[in-house]
């Protein structure tokens, strides 16, 4: 067995809330403190194997970007470290972030502010490489037309300008510059999220072709859950900024354990025909500032005990291949105390 | 029974540098009271222009050029711009993707949903008030009497976007226009909104029309739909045929380009080249350079194909399966 590509071992990322006269007045109005943190991750701790795609699901705020940003390096994390091949890419001190890791790529999620809009496309595909040695300066225009036609595109399109490409077209762009670097690692946030179904279709395509065809590793965020089943090997579903179920996607889809996944599941319009009922989660997703005691989950559980209230629930196995962080899985959520 | 909403013919221009074009081209539907048409199409489809084109919203360069709009029965067209004003918020309103299109951001939410009732009819601030909590109530915001007091930016998106239904809401109109309302909010709250609107159709009889780009959102919760390309409503249909039966080849590619019923990993069918421009578009049927089923007649206008109810601007259209 070899060892994982991606360690996460326990990351947090906290980020102090700097507390401005209109935070302290709005604090004391809703009768919380000003100051503490956003508790965008907590406890994360996911490996990502040679070869595989795994799937970073969960609603907005949950920490899927910020966990991103910490495996390529953007942010350090406050706790925890992160290993690439067996060496930090990150621990949880600013000065050990390996800044400008060149291992790890991020293609965003819009592919109109990502591009340089005064840079020619080839520029910007080769601007990287060229800067790190990657390709000699002999090679460059050979190496990024062949790049363009990787993704699909014109190796003659390199002369143009971002402008002149639609939404899919510069997607295609931003992953062409991402392979240019020959990373390790991909992480993909929301990169078909912002495009028309029928060229997600193209992009997911390309991206499906590129893992065949350069058997590449990634870390998958997303918040659509039928684009992650049919992309990725395993999911860790995300809530409030920690990862409450982890399995793959086969197992997961078919039979969810997390009470939060199941709603997540059930909320979520399908193409099937007729109407269909919805059976909505309740209430609202709390705040990361101050987050629930116990499981982070138990205001909106239709499941939760006492032990939900108190006990923040461990990930545990749930069969082969698969954990949970819910009581129910580990013991029970207690009995409530007779009226 | 007679239609909330009849539009007939309805088209759209803007004069632009590179010349006209007919963002809503020859566009009719209607819609029964307590029923949802869902219109769906990509992006720059002609989606949002349509329902501005319905409440006389459209501004320079553009202009409605041809058309009837019947709220009721009531030609919108024909109305003075004060008759018009009149009508808005009473008998047909308007929710948008950004809720703070419809609030305003320094007054509470009940001062602001008082005055937009007292616009329309004159009565007490007191009792104005009490028609906003129940309308609060009405899609479900809880303790709606304490919400009344708050400001926009101390509810959450999804509570805002409730907020400005409720607005819509307040006098019962006859047929309300949602433009992507659910499109920014998160899958759990969207699914609570989708079920509150559901609801609010079977017992307010209002007629909707839920402009969204998501085929699964209409295609879980509207009675009918209209799939828009280019313009033009190239399909419509109850939603049980335009999902279960699709017959332009435009529906039945974007229907198949959707992950989730393909073998995980497999590829997706794709339609190829991109979403068109209407300064751009090819003659015939605007679809026939992306069309896997085109032959030389498709350069000529396509025929509405009907099958029942069921229709589509197609020269070619999908046999039964
Ligand atoms: N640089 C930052 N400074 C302060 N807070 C931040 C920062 N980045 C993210 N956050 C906060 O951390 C939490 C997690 O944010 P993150 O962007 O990781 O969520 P996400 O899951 O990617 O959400 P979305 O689906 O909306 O993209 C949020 O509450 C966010 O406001
Ligand atoms: N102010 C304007 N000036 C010129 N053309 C316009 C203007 N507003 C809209 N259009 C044209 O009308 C077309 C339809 O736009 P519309 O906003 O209705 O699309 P949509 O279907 O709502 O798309 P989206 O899903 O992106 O909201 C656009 O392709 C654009 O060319
Ligand atoms: S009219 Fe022709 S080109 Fe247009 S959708 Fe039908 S078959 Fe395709
Ligand atoms: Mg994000
Ligand atoms: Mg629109």
């Amino acid at each position: 067995m070899t060892a994982p590509l991606l360690e996460i071992d326990t990351v947090s990322k906290r980020f102090p809330l700097k507390a401005t006269l209109a935070d302290k007045v709005a604090a004391r109005l809703a009768g919380r403190r000003a100051g503490g943190a956003v508790h965008a991750v907590t406890d994360v701790s996911l490996t990502v194997d040679r070869g595989e795609v795994v799937g970073i699901v969960g609603e907005s705020g949950c920490g899927k970007s910020t966990l991103g940003r910490i495996v390529s390096g953007i942010y350090a994390p406050t706790e925890g470290t992160v290993l690439l091949d067996g060496k930090p890419i990150a621990t949880g001190r600013e000065d050990h972030v390996n800044k400008l890791t060149t291992r790890v790529q991020m293609i965003h999620q819009d592919p109109f502010a990502s591009l340089n809009p005064r840079m020619k496309v080839g520029e910007t595909i080769s601007e990287g490489p060229r800067t790190h040695g990657i390709v000699s300066a002999s090679e460059v225009t050979d190496r990024t037309r062949a790049l363009l036609e990787q993704v699909g595109l014109r190796g003659d399109y390199a002369d143009r300008l971002p402008h002149q490409f639609s939404g899919g077209q510069r997607q295609r762009i931003a992953i062409a510059r991402a392979l240019a670097m020959q990373p390790d690692l991909l992480v993909l946030d929301e990169a078909v999220a912002s495009l028309d179904v029928s060229i997600q279709a193209q992009v997911l395509n390309l991206f499906l072709d590129l893992r065949r065809d350069l058997g590449l590793t990634a870390l998958f965020i997303s918040h659509d859950l039928s684009v992650v089943r049919h992309v990725c090997d395993r999911v860790a579903i995300m809530y409030l900024g920690r990862v409450v179920e982890l399995a793959s996607a086969e197992r997961l889809y078919a039979d969810p354990k997390h009470p939060y996944t199941q709603a997540l599941f059930a909320s979520v319009p399908t193409l099937g025909t007729g109407r269909q009922d919805f059976r909505p989660i309740k209430g609202e997703i709390p705040s990361p500032i101050d987050p629930p005691p116990g499981c982070a989950f138990h205001p909106r559980c239709p499941f939760a005990g006492p032990r939900c209230r108190a006990e923040i629930p461990r990930l545990t196995e749930a069969g082969s291949g698969r954990t949970v962080a819910c009581h129910l899985n580990d013991g029970g959520v207690g009995q409530e105390a007779a009226a | 029974m007679s239609a909330a909403l009849d539009i007939q013919g309805l088209t759209t221009r803007f004069d632009t540098r590179g010349g006209s074009v007919t963002a809503v081209d020859n566009v009719s539907f209607s819609v029964d009271r307590g029923r949802i048409m869902g219109l769906v199409g990509e992006s720059g489809s002609g989606k949002s222009v349509t329902g501005f084109s319905i409440l006389g919203l459209i501004d320079e360069p553009g202009r409605v050029t041809d058309g009837r709009v019947m709220v009721e029965d009531t030609d919108l067209r024909s109305l003075s711009p004060d008759h018009l004003r009149s009508m808005r918020g009473r008998k047909v309103s308007m929710v948008f993707q950004d809720p703070m299109m419809t609030l305003n951001p320094v007054l509470r939410i009940g001062d602001q949903m008082a005055m937009a009732v007292r616009v329309h009819e004159p009565m007490s601030k007191t009792r104005a008030l009490e028609r906003a909590r129940d309308a609060l109530g009405t899609v479900g915001i809880p303790s709606p009497e304490e919400r009344l007091a708050a400001y926009p930016h101390q509810l959450s998106g999804g509570m805002r976007q409730r907020v400005a239904i409720a607005t819509a809401l307040l006098h019962r109109p006859a047929v309300i226009i949602a433009d992507e309302p659910t499109t920014a909010l998160d899958v759990s709250i969207q699914g609570q909104i989708l079920a509150e609107v559901r609801r609010l159709a079977d017992e307010t009889h209002t007629a909707i029309v839920w402009i969204t780009h998501d085929l699964a959102v209409v295609s879980s919760l509207a009675d009918d739909i209209c799939v828009m390309y280019a313009g033009k409503i190239v399909e419509r249909g109850t939603a049980e045929e335009v999902i279960g039966r699709p017959r332009h080849p435009y529906t039945r590619g974007l229907l198949d380009s959707v992950p989730g019923q393909h073998a995980p990993g497999s590829h997706l069918p794709q339609i190829p080249g991109s979403t068109p421009q209407l300064s751009h578009l090819p003659s015939g049927c605007p679809f026939r350079n992306r069309c896997p089923r085109a032959t030389d007649v498709c350069a000529t206008t396509p025929p509405l194909a009907r099958f029942g109810d069921h229709t589509a601007l197609c020269h070619h259209p999908m046999e039964t399966t």
